[in-house]
């Protein structure tokens, strides 16, 4: 998978509870659990998205609760692959299973800044900065989780093993 | 070379001799917990394309978070959680009123030493503290596990902390645990199984070491382990007639690393906003104005810490400015404190009880903060905006310190309690 785009900076331990507070965890609904993301943190972010569709933050990313509407309200709201220099283990999983691509990457997500122009390849391992012309590497996910991803989530990907099985 | 407690426990939940660090398995669950948010995990549960959940005995669930409903959105999904159930023949379920998902577990006797149990909730981890490996997933994965009843894992590496001492006076569990946060920091367990050591530990009630293991989340810990020993294995012997099969780990097991605590001279520990390892001692914020004061949760709502907080309060006054809000962690905690008088001098000093329920902890209900106000709170979060308003700041702290602040009015320490 191939993904382009320009970058929306964020800090270190950006926290489910401002990606996604807890007043709203009664929506079921991903399209309005979309309107809520990163309402907390970011009053400017609905506007960023409309341009700029890859996050990249600093370390910790997503500590918190295990609430997946953290990963499904940026999926729905735009967002097409997070890199950070780590994440919380919980939302790495809920990402993952939302179909959502995320990256650990130390180096990418210092060098990288704010409306800069990357192009992730997650099959190669590889983040290309093509505003400063610099390079990253990173491993790419193993490849069951890759599969997750490329159907579009665990949900479809259960679906195909399920339908494959019977 | 020997095993971890972790490795052990996934190992035998993947059906393989041997497992190490850093092997992915397909682990069997042996029981599945989730709270208000079954209403989303049965929402994606009926997408899959299965009709039933592999095993019904195998779940629980406990509404918690929203209870009794607050809003029309809340009311429909516990509607939708109560039909679920009954179609799908799950006996395990537990209306409003009954308690928090993490002390209710526990005491109707579903965790045992050497189980493998995974919650819709990240403070899953408190069960560690009956040598359970259990650790917080979200919901599709959990729908997927209702499907299926497995669920991919990275056996993670185990850290090893040993805390030895002898807490001074109205110094507990939750400075041990927070003081720990602070010096590894919010990441400093991160995909890492933390086993838990040191006389400080054996010395501990099986209710403070679920608040070390609950609140050990908040460095990241995927499973936050307390080894069984004689009263671990007394308490849920009272719970439940189901055999007991204690997992220690071997002698040669290896530790990515290794943290050494002495705590005997620990003062009681705060944690500051916005992040759980923003610790300090609380000689450095003593004196802050606070508005609100929140004794309960997961993480310190158990009888003994109504008992702290009881025998600080009695025959006293919350200060006038102070909303004091007490949330026992379930009914039968809740009950064990009206029989022990902790009610009457709750009540008696000002404060407010509310349900068994996450309430304020989550920011939902039952006492949000408004802008620019102040809480000092025994619950395990700190983010902004966490209970309620953005504006507004949370201390955490244990329920001695919650309880002498409330009476002074402001953050205050517990040792001047005579």
């Amino acid at each position: 998978m191939v993904i382009r785009g320009e970058v929306i900076r964020y800090g270190d331990d950006v926290n489910t509870d401002v990606i996604f507070p807890g007043r709203y965890l009664a929506i079921t609904d991903p399209e309005e659990m979309a309107e809520h993301a990163m309402e907390d943190l970011d009053p400017d972010f609905h506007e960023k998205i409309k341009r700029r569709r890859i996050i990249v933050a600093g370390k910790n990313f997503g500590c918190g609760s295990s609430r997946e509407q953290a990963a499904t309200c940026l999926k729905y709201a735009g967002v097409e692959a997070i890199v950070a220099k780590s994440f919380a283990r919980i939302f790495y999983r809920n990402a993952i299973n939302q179909g959502l691509p995320i990256i650990e990457s130390e180096e990418a997500a210092e060098d990288i800044d704010e409306g800069d122009d990357v192009e992730i390849d997650t099959k190669k391992g590889l983040i290309k900065n093509l505003t400063k012309d610099h390079e990253y590497l990173f491993h790419p996910l193993p490849p069951f989780i890759q599969e997750i991803i490329d159907a579009g989530g665990l949900i479809n990907s259960l679906r195909k093993r399920i339908s494959s099985s019977r | 070379m020997g095993e971890t407690i972790a490795e052990k426990i996934l190992a035998r939940a993947a059906g393989k001799k041997k497992v190490d660090a850093g092997d992915i398995v397909d682990a069997s669950v042996d029981l599945a917990m989730s709270h208000d948010n079954a209403a989303l995990v049965s929402k994606v549960f009926k997408e899959i394309g299965v009709s039933r959940v592999w095993d019904p005995s195998r779940i629980v669930i406990v509404l918690d978070h929203r209870v009794p409903a607050n809003t029309i959105k809340a009311a429909e999904a516990h509607k939708s959680i109560r039909e679920f159930v009954g179609e799908q023949g799950i006996k395990h379920f537990y209306d409003v009123g009954v308690g928090i998902c993490h002390q209710v577990l526990p005491e109707k006797g579903f965790v045992r030493p050497g189980m493998l149990v995974v919650g819709t909730d990240s403070h899953t981890t408190t069960y560690g503290a009956f040598g359970v490996f259990s650790t917080g997933i979200g919901a599709t994965e959990m729908a997927g596990v209702w499907a299926t009843g497995k669920l991919w894992l990275k056996v993670p590496e185990t850290f090893r902390m040993i805390v030895n001492g002898k807490l001074p006076y109205m110094v507990a569990a939750k400075d041990v645990i927070l003081h720990i946060i602070g010096e590894i920091g919010a990441d400093g367990a991160n995909y890492k199984a933390i086993e838990f050591y040191g006389e400080t530990i054996d010395d501990f009630s099986v209710a403070s070491r679920m608040t070390v293991s609950n609140q050990a989340m908040e460095a990241g810990a995927k499973a936050a382990i307390v080894p069984p020993d004689e009263k671990t294995i007394g308490y849920v012997k009272e719970r439940t007639s189901k055999e007991v099969k204690s997992v220690f780990a071997d002698e040669d097991a290896e530790y990515e690393k290794t943290f050494e605590f002495d705590v005997s001279d620990l003062e009681p520990q705060i944690a500051c906003p916005h992040t759980v390892d923003n610790v300090k001692p609380v000689g450095e914020v003593e004196g802050l104005h606070i508005d609100q004061a929140v004794l309960g949760s997961c993480t310190n709502g158990r009888v003994e810490d109504l008992a702290v907080a009881a025998g600080i309060l009695k025959g006293k006054k919350v200060a006038e400015h102070v909303r004091m809000i007490v949330v026992p962690a379930s009914r039968e905690v809740y009950m064990d404190a009206v029989k022990k008088g902790y009610i009457q001098v709750f009540l008696e000093a000002g404060a407010t009880i509310v349900n068994p329920g996450c309430g304020p902890c989550l920011g939902a209900h039952q006492g949000v903060l408004a802008a620019g106000e102040r809480a000092i709170t025994s619950t395990n979060r700190n983010f902004k905006g966490r209970m309620g308003s953005t504006e507004a700041e949370v201390y955490l702290a244990s329920p001695a310190t919650v309880a002498v602040s409330a009476l002074k009015g402001e953050i205050a320490d517990p040792r001047e309690v005579k």
